[in-house]
C-alpha cells in the first residue's frame, strides 16, 4: 500500500513538472500552431535566472520568492522577442517554426555554455523545502509538493486569466478563428506576441521549480522538451483541460513502469501507449470544435 | 512563348530541338557527371583518410535522399530518421561483431564477456550471425518499424506537427532503451571496435577504399532510383498530398497509403546508410541516433533544398563537412553556425541553396513569378 501511495506521489511530481512546462506550451502551440522547440531553453534561463539571483541575493529563501516574477518576465521577454523577430514571419509554414526554433535553441544552449560554463550549476534550496513531510505512511518531500502547488498556482492563474480578463476572451477567440478574430477588430498580432510573452514566461516559472528538482545546465531543456510536447499532443490543443489531465495521466504511468520495469523500457511503453490512444482520438483528448476538415 | 516577329520565329524553332535535346540529356549527363566525380576523381585526388570522411558524409548524403523525398516531395516532416540509421546501423554492426568473435574463436562480442551476462547470446542475437540474413534486416527492420507507425499514424490522419512531435519521441525512446541495455547492445558506448567486414580487414586501406566505393555506388543507385520515384505518377501523388490532403482524398486516393510508401522507402534508405556507416566509421551508438542527430539528417536536406534531390545530398555532405572541420577546432562556433543554418535556411530560404538562382532570377524579372508555382 505504501509502494503505490509512493510511486504515485512521485507520479504526481512529475506530472506536476510536465503540466508547468506545457501549460505554456499548450498556450503557444494552441494559439498558431508554432512548435516552439526553444521553449526548453526558456526553462533553462529561468532556472539560470534563480541561479544568478542566488548569487547576488543571499538567503535562499527570498531569491527562490524574487526569482519566481523575475524568471517570468525574463523568459516571456525572449518569448516575445524570438516571436517578434522570427516566428510571425513564418505563420503560414508552422511546420518549419520547429526547425528554426531548433536553431534558435541551440544558439541559446551555446550562450549559456559561454556564459555560464559547460557543466551543470546547483542552487541551494530553503531550509523550508528540504524536509519531508509524512502522510498515511508515506513521505511527501517539501520541494515536490511546493512544485505541485506551484503547478496548480499556475494553471488557476492561467484559467483566471482566459475566462475573465479581456486579454483572455482575445486569445480564446484568435485561439477558437483567427479569420473570425481579426474581422471582429482584435489586433491578433499583438494577441500572438502577448500569448507567446505568457507562454515563454510560464517556462520560465518552470524553470525556477526545476532547480529545486535537479541540476541547472545548458541542456536541461532538452531533457524535458519533447516530453512535454507529448502531453500537449496526447492532451489536445488549445485545451488547459487536456493537457492537465495528460500531465498526470503521463507522470503516474511513467513512475509506476519505472518502478515495475526499468527507465528505458518505460519511455518505450509509454510512447506505444501514446500511438495507440491517438488510434482512439486522434486529435487529442480535448479538442475545439471546428467545421475545418482535419 | 509564341514570339509575333517572323526572325524570333525561326530562331525558337531552331532552338527548340537543340534545347531539348539539352533538357533530355540534362539529367543523365548530371548523373554521369556526379559518377564521375565520386567513383574516378575523388578516389584519385583524396588521401585515404579524407577518403574515408568522405565515406561517412555520403552515408548521411543517402539519408538525405529518403528525407528529401518523405519531407520535401511529401511534407513528412520526419525527425526521427536516427532511428532507421540506427536501426541498420546496428544490424549490420551485430553481425559484424559475431563475424569479429567468431574469428577470433570465441562465442560472444567483446563487450559482453566484460559487462558479465554468462556466455549465453541473447536469442535476438543469434538470427544475426547469418550474413545474408543481417543484410537484409538492415533494410528490413526500419522498413518495418516505419511501416507499423506509419500504418497506424497516417490511418488515423495524425499529421502534421504532431507526427513530428511522435517521430522525435519515437528517437528519444530507442536511444533511451539502448542506452538501458548495456549488456546486449553495449549500453552508451554502443557497438565500437569492428575489425572486419564479411572476412575482409577494415584496417587494410585497400578495403576502406573498397568500402568507399560500395556506398558511392549505392547512393548513386538510390538517386537515380529517387528521382524516377519524383517523376512517376507516384512522385505527382506525393506533392499533391502534401499541397492539399483533403483535395486528393475527394479525387478518391488515400492519402494515408502515399504518405506511408514515402516513409517507409525513407526509413529504408536511411537503415541502408546506418550499415554502411558501420564498415566505413567503425563504430554505432546511441548518441549517433537519438534526437539531436536525426534533427541533424534533416537540416542538410534543409540547407541544399529539401525538394530537389541533389540540393538535399549536396547539403548534406556540405554540412556534415563544416561540421567536423569546425567542431573540433572551434566547437562553440560550430554550434552558433549550425543554430544559424536552421533559422537561415528553414525560415528565410525554404527552397534551400538549390532555389537561389531561382529566387535572384525571379527578383530579377519580376514578370515571371506570375503562375509559376511548384
Amino acid at each position: 500500500m505504501t509502494v503505490i501511495l509512493n510511486q504515485s506521489f512521485t507520479g504526481v511530481s512529475i506530472g506536476a513538472v510536465l503540466l508547468l512546462i506545457a501549460l505554456g506550451l499548450t498556450l503557444t502551440f494552441g494559439q498558431m500552431g508554432v512548435i516552439n522547440m526553444a521553449h526548453g531553453e526558456f526553462i533553462m534561463a529561468g532556472a539560470y535566472t534563480t541561479y544568478v539571483l542566488q548569487k547576488s541575493i543571499s538567503g535562499a529563501g527570498l531569491s527562490l520568492l524574487v526569482a519566481l516574477p523575475l524568471a517570468f518576465l525574463v523568459a516571456g521577454a525572449m518569448g516575445a522577442l524570438l516571436e517578434w523577430l522570427l516566428i510571425r514571419r513564418l505563420y503560414t509554414r508552422p511546420l518549419d517554426t520547429l526547425l528554426v526554433t531548433w536553431g534558435v535553441s541551440l544558439m541559446l544552449q551555446q550562450l549559456a555554455r559561454d556564459i555560464f560554463g559547460a557543466p551543470n550549476v546547483q542552487t541551494a534550496a530553503p531550509d523550508l523545502l528540504t524536509g519531508n513531510i509524512s502522510v498515511a505512511g508515506t513521505t511527501l518531500a517539501n520541494n515536490r509538493l511546493f512544485i505541485l502547488g506551484l503547478a496548480l498556482l499556475c494553471v488557476l492563474g492561467l484559467t483566471l486569466i482566459l475566462r475573465l480578463t479581456p486579454l483572455g476572451r482575445r486569445i480564446r477567440a484568435v485561439v477558437q478563428n483567427r479569420d473570425l478574430a481579426e474581422v471582429s477588430g482584435i489586433a491578433t498580432e499583438r494577441v500572438d506576441r502577448t500569448t507567446f510573452f505568457i507562454g515563454s514566461g510560464l517556462a520560465g516559472v518552470a524553470g525556477v521549480a526545476l532547480t529545486l528538482v535537479g541540476p541547472i545546465g545548458p541542456t536541461m531543456g532538452t531533457n524535458y522538451i519533447v516530453d512535454a510536447f507529448l502531453v500537449v499532443v496526447v492532451g489536445g490543443i488549445g485545451r488547459l483541460k487536456g493537457s492537465i489531465i495528460t500531465a498526470f495521466a503521463l507522470g503516474v504511468l511513467q513512475s509506476v513502469l519505472e518502478y515495475s520495469t526499468t527507465v528505458s523500457v518505460a519511455k518505450v511503453i509509454v510512447l506505444v501507449a501514446i500511438v495507440a490512444f491517438l488510434q482512439w482520438r486522434p486529435q487529442g483528448l480535448y479538442t475545439l470544435r471546428t467545421r475545418s476538415l482535419a | 512563348m509564341t514570339t509575333t516577329t517572323s526572325p524570333a520565329k525561326t530562331t525558337t524553332s531552331v532552338a527548340q530541338p537543340s534545347a531539348s535535346l539539352l533538357e533530355r540529356f540534362r539529367v543523365p549527363g548530371a548523373f554521369f557527371l556526379g559518377a564521375v566525380l565520386l567513383l574516378g576523381i575523388a578516389p584519385i585526388v583524396l588521401s585515404d583518410f579524407r577518403l574515408n570522411l568522405l565515406a561517412k558524409y555520403l552515408c548521411y548524403a543517402i539519408v538525405a535522399v529518403g528525407v528529401s523525398l518523405a519531407w520535401g516531395r511529401g511534407g513528412l516532416m520526419v525527425l526521427g530518421q536516427g532511428v532507421f540509421f540506427g536501426l541498420g546501423g546496428y544490424a549490420m554492426a551485430m553481425h559484424l561483431k559475431l563475424a569479429d568473435a567468431a574469428a577470433t574463436g570465441q562465442t560472444l562480442p567483446d563487450f559482453m564477456q566484460l559487462y558479465g551476462t554468462g556466455d549465453v547470446l541473447p536469442w535476438w542475437w543469434k538470427p544475426f550471425a547469418n550474413p545474408a540474413f543481417a543484410l537484409a534486416m538492415t533494410v528490413l527492420l526500419p522498413m518495418a518499424v516505419a511501416a507499423l507507425l506509419g500504418f497506424f499514424v497516417f490511418r488515423r490522419r495524425v499529421k502534421g506537427a504532431y507526427f513530428a512531435i511522435l517521430s522525435q519521441a519515437l528517437a528519444a525512446a530507442l536511444a533511451i532503451w539502448l542506452v538501458g541495455q548495456q549488456a546486449t547492445t553495449g549500453g552508451t558506448n554502443g557497438l565500437t571496435d569492428i575489425q572486419g567486414f564479411f572476412g575482409y580487414d577494415l584496417n587494410d586501406p585497400v578495403n576502406q577504399r573498397t568500402v568507399y566505393f560500395i556506398i558511392a555506388a549505392v547512393l548513386l543507385l538510390l538517386m537515380a532510383a529517387a528521382r524516377q520515384l519524383f517523376v512517376s505518377r507516384y512522385g505527382e501523388l506525393l506533392i499533391a498530398v502534401r499541397d492539399s490532403e483533403e483535395r486528393v482524398r475527394f479525387l478518391g486516393y488515400n492519402p494515408a497509403n502515399v504518405k506511408l510508401v514515402a516513409y517507409v522507402v525513407a526509413a529504408g534508405m536511411a537503415g541502408l546508410a546506418g550499415a554502411l556507416f558501420v564498415p566505413a566509421v567503425g563504430i554505432i551508438s546511441p548518441a549517433l541516433i537519438g534526437i539531436v542527430p536525426s534533427i541533424g539528417f534533416v537540416i542538410g536536406a534543409a540547407v541544399g533544398g529539401r525538394a530537389s534531390l541533389v540540393g538535399a545530398v549536396l547539403g548534406a555532405v556540405a554540412v556534415a563537412w563544416t561540421q567536423s572541420t569546425l567542431s573540433d577546432a572551434y566547437p562553440a562556433a560550430w554550434t552558433y553556425l549550425q543554430g544559424l543554418l536552421f533559422v537561415v535556411a528553414v525560415g528565410f530560404l525554404p527552397g534551400g541553396l538549390a532555389s537561389l538562382v531561382t529566387v535572384l532570377r525571379k527578383r530579377r524579372i519580376p514578370t515571371r513569378t506570375t503562375g509559376e508555382t511548384a
